[in-house]
């Protein structure tokens, strides 16, 4: 109604309190560290923009880069149309597919991604699994390249990524009124324009929160590009630890961390003002 | 409308069996008699499990990790519940910012929070140390477990506090006997969630622990780099029924506190 | 301030409650007495729930006083006010029994256990559900859940009971058939009620008296008789029964009644406020005391529409100046009539029948 409890007096510094510890973690265990690994790259091996203007001048990192934005543009819609129909499913179906559902998505959720993507990885190799199925049932000749190259790093990448889309569209789409879709059928919309036109546009704060977690988590990936990817398929994040643990440049891996938290900083403030970021936390 | 839905049910199978179909194969793989990833197997054996058994570096990794992630999952389910108890009911300034400050190492990727950590723990001397792997485990936890309560705490309606004061209970006492109780599901699923992402954790493990101190993924790792055998099956099998044991009990809990969603 | 009435249980001295700009609770006052059932009537956001939540000390009034039994209660958290109360969605406590609910009040009372048992049973039994004790909340249906509200916030024997629409999550039926029981309970245990309803069916039924709320204030205060017959302000004419109005010229007046002319018809309506002839003013007559000729005197109307209620009959009329009127007939008064729609017909009333409010505002 119009007056909600507001409830009596706990002491104003009891939040506070409670608060404390894990700001304190928070700041020792993760702000400091982030931030002196970005202060490398402008302080190591002397003050100055030179890790900026060694990447600019390699062109191989300024592929690496290229490469992490592409495929992960690659995976993102790929995510999207098979989280979908999965998420509307869950979302509009009766009770026993809405759990089958839930559980299925939530057990590779569960599920290391080292496991999953070494499970990948065997069913995709040349000889694995998969190729030899298409191959006992006449589809192909010879086995297909699935590893080791683009097609390994998306389809290992999507199967990762896909609770994060359906997640977020299951909780935009149980909001939708299951009447409107009928209703605009009734005024005589068919099934493809009283979705594009009712459903797809209630959907798109579940759709575009989904896209953005599924693009800005992708960035950051190592453990698939380095299992499934071949050398044209080298990441961001793989290149980073390569600085670090190959050739010990702290200053370019704080350049290209400082590169990647800023690619991650914008897309999340553009979804903050296209739905507002309180929607996506739920 | 029909065509329509049997697109729908043709995807979820698709996607069904494309998020299945690895762990199907990994665990027939792993029971496989041959020394090669052969699929379908030769034959069957238990011998890469008791390859695993039999290895004390397996053993030992077992063992680091079990250590890292009881503390880390209690550690960060203390620190998770308590911060979205205040951000949530206690109505403070800019709760909204700290929440999403909170929910900042979910976004960050591991591998600049893992680099940083090794920073940092090179002035303190924690790399190598179980201390360190603890504390790298909290951040990455801590998000998850903040999340999980403060929406099953904004869920809870708030009229149950007030009815409660109404009926005489001090807020101390509404919050023990109602709230808490009321949470309690929440809370515990966190916990069992804390655990299994503690141990599923690779990219901190490996900046920060050593030779001598490496978890489960850390050795998974640097054995799938080179020429592996079945012995990696077999630990990624028992890796996914770990996590499919705590995924049942988290069910099983939701269920016997009757909550429908 | 006058030190309040023997038996007065609660009273309210100019409580206001702003929120940011707009006053929630603008200046309210009012006493409540010792076994009386007394319900907030408004229409939703009027201030009334807000009032409430004051009294059970969920909310801080901005200024003025509660003094509940004697003594004010500025200071004194929900849980030390001696209140009970039932909320709209029952809040009820989903992880314990029923009995473990009604029994919850008792025991933070440190109610010896053997005198809680006994109670927590008679309760039950009160509330009609004597078998239910072991039940969890979410087996039982809405009704149900709403009679263990009533059994937790009684069991205690609270001084005062809150109610805030608690049956507005209820469907007609058993909304009534609880209404009933409501008003037994309080027959019966003698106790003292603050009811807060948007339904102006349930608050006549129901009250003692009633407080019409409307933008933060109370616009009338009195028994259900008092506001249904002699309304003071015209929104609590609108709000409380139904009501015809019409704008109309007072031509005069004599002794406690105004001559007015009401589409051109000459009228006469109780005089309520000083006005002067010439000035126009706001005529109010309930359906059921308009009397419908076909010729004489009244004021002329078309009969546009008859519709059929069993009992009775409404007549929708309209008035020379467009306003359309209904008018409520019993069966057989109806029938002798013999008016059909599309007939011109004449409206009178009795002059006491019909209030006069100032034009314009409310």
């Amino acid at each position: 109604m119009e007056a909600r409890p507001s409830h009596s007096r706990a002491p104003d510094w009891a939040p506070w309190a409670l608060l404390l510890p894990s700001l304190l973690v928070m700041l020792v265990a993760f702000v400091l560290p982030v931030g002196m690994l970005l202060a490398r790259a402008f302080t190591q091996p002397e003050p100055g923009w030179q890790n900026f203007v060694l990447l600019w001048e390699r062109p191989v990192y300024l592929q690496v880069l290229w490469n992490t934005v592409l495929i992960s543009a690659a995976a993102t819609p790929v995510a999207l149309l098979l989280g979908y129909p999965v998420a509307h499913a869950m979302a509009h179906g009766s009770a026993r597919t809405r759990r089958l559902l839930t559980f299925l998505v939530l057990v590779p959720f569960w599920t290391s991604l080292l496991v999953r993507s070494f499970a990948t990885v065997i069913l995709l190799q040349r000889r694995g699994p998969l190729n030899t199925l298409l191959m006992n049932i006449g589809l192909i000749d010879a086995p297909l390249p699935l590893i080791y190259n683009l097609t390994g790093v998306l389809l290992g990448a999507v199967q990762t990524l896909l609770p994060f889309v359906i997640f977020p569209l299951y909780s935009s789409m149980k909001r939708i009124d299951p009447s409107l879709v009928p209703a605009a059928l009734t005024m005589g919309a068919g099934p493809v324009r009283a979705f594009l036109r009712v459903y797809l546009p209630l959907s798109l704060p579940g759709l575009m929160a989904g896209a953005t977690f599924v693009f800005i988590s992708m960035l950051g990936y190592f453990v698939i590009p380095a299992l499934l990817g071949g050398p044209r398929q080298t990441m961001v994040g793989q290149l980073i630890q390569d600085q670090i643990s190959q050739l010990g440049s702290w200053g370019v891996a704080g350049a290209l961390s400082f590169i990647l938290l800023a690619i991650t900083a914008i897309l999340l403030s553009v979804l903050n003002k296209l739905v507002g970021l309180k929607a996506v936390a739920r | 409308m029909r065509p329509w839905r049997a697109l729908r049910v043709l995807v979820c199978t698709l996607v069904a069996i494309y998020l299945l179909a690895p762990l199907v194969v990994v665990l027939i793989i792993s029971f496989s008699s041959a020394a090669f990833l052969r699929f379908p197997p030769p034959g069957y054996s238990w011998r890469w499990y008791a390859n695993l058994l039999n290895d004390p570096a397996w053993m030992d990794a077992v063992g680091v990790s079990l250590r890292v992630l009881v503390p880390a999952a209690l550690a960060s389910t203390a620190l998770g519940t308590a911060s979205a108890v205040a951000l949530v009911r206690g109505r403070m300034l800019g709760a909204g910012v700290i929440g999403a400050f909170l929910m900042a190492p979910m976004v960050v990727p591991s591998i600049i929070t893992a680099a940083g950590l090794y920073i940092i723990y090179r002035g303190l001397g924690l790399n190598g140390t179980l201390t360190g792997m603890v504390i790298g485990h909290i951040i990455i936890t801590l998000p998850y477990v903040f999340a999980t309560v403060a929406s099953a705490l904004r869920s809870l309606d708030p009229r149950l506090e007030a009815a409660a004061a109404t009926l005489g209970a001090s807020p101390v006492t509404a919050f023990r006997r109602i709230t808490l109780p009321l949470l309690a599901p929440a809370v515990l699923s966190s916990l069992l969630f804390a655990m299994v992402l503690s141990f599923d954790e690779l990219i901190i493990s490996l900046f920060v622990g050593s030779a001598r101190l490496r978890t489960v993924p850390v050795q998974i790792w640097s054995n799938i780099r080179g020429d592996f055998d079945p012995t990696v099956a077999a630990i990624a099998s028992l890796c996914f029924l770990v996590a499919l044991t705590a995924l049942a009990l988290e069910a099983l809990l939701r269920r016997r506190n009757g909550d429908r969603e | 301030m006058t030190t309040p009435n023997p038996g007065t249980l609660l009273e309210l001295r100019g409580i206001r409650k702003q929120y940011g700009r707009h006053a929630a609770v603008d200046d309210v006052s009012l006493e409540l007495r010792q076994g009386e059932f007394l319900t907030f009537l408004g229409p939703s956001g009027s201030g009334k729930t807000t009032t409430l939540m004051m009294v059970a000390g969920l909310q801080q009034p901005d200024d003025g006083a509660i003094i509940l039994a004697g003594r004010s209660v500025d200071r004194v958290p929900p849980y030390r006010r001696d209140i009970g109360m039932v909320f709209q969605h029952y809040a009820l406590f989903p992880h314990m029994t029923v009995r473990r609910n009604v029994a919850f009040p008792l025991e933070m009372r440190s109610t010896p256990k053997a005198e809680a048992e006994r109670l927590v049973s008679a309760a039950l039994a009160m509330v009609g559900l004597p078998d239910h004790g072991d039940r969890m909340p979410r087996q039982l249906s809405g009704g149900q859940q709403q009679r263990v509200a009533l059994a937790r916030a009684m069991v205690y024997r609270p001084a005062l009971l809150l109610m805030d629409e608690p049956l507005g999550a209820l469907d007609k039926s058993l909304r009534e058939q609880l209404q009933m029981e409501i008003k037994r309970l309080h027959r019966e245990q003698r106790m003292s009620v603050l009811y807060v309803t948007h339904d102006q069916s349930e608050a006549l039924t129901m009250s003692d008296r009633i407080a019409v709320f409307n933008e933060g204030r109370i616009e009338q205060i009195g028994t259900p008789s008092d506001l249904y017959e002699r309304p003071a302000t015209r929104f609590v004419a609108g709000f409380v029964g139904e009501t015809n109005f019409v704008s109309a010229v007072v031509l005069g007046q004599e002794d406690n009644t105004y001559r007015v002319s009401v589409a051109g018809a000459p009228m006469a309506v109780s005089a309520r406020f000083v006005t002067a002839p010439g000035s126009t003013a706001m005529i109010a007559v309930r359906p059921e005391r308009i009397q419908l000729r076909r010729d004489g005197e009244g004021v002329p109307a078309e009969l546009v529409d008859l519709i059929y209620l069993g009992n009775a009959r409404r007549f929708v009329l309209r008035l020379a100046g467009g306003e359309e009127w209904t008018a409520l007939m019993q069966a057989d008064a109806a029938e002798e009539s013999g008016l059909h729609p599309g007939d011109a017909v004449r409206l009178s009333w009795q002059a006491h029948h019909a209030a006069a409010f100032p034009a314009g505002g409310h």
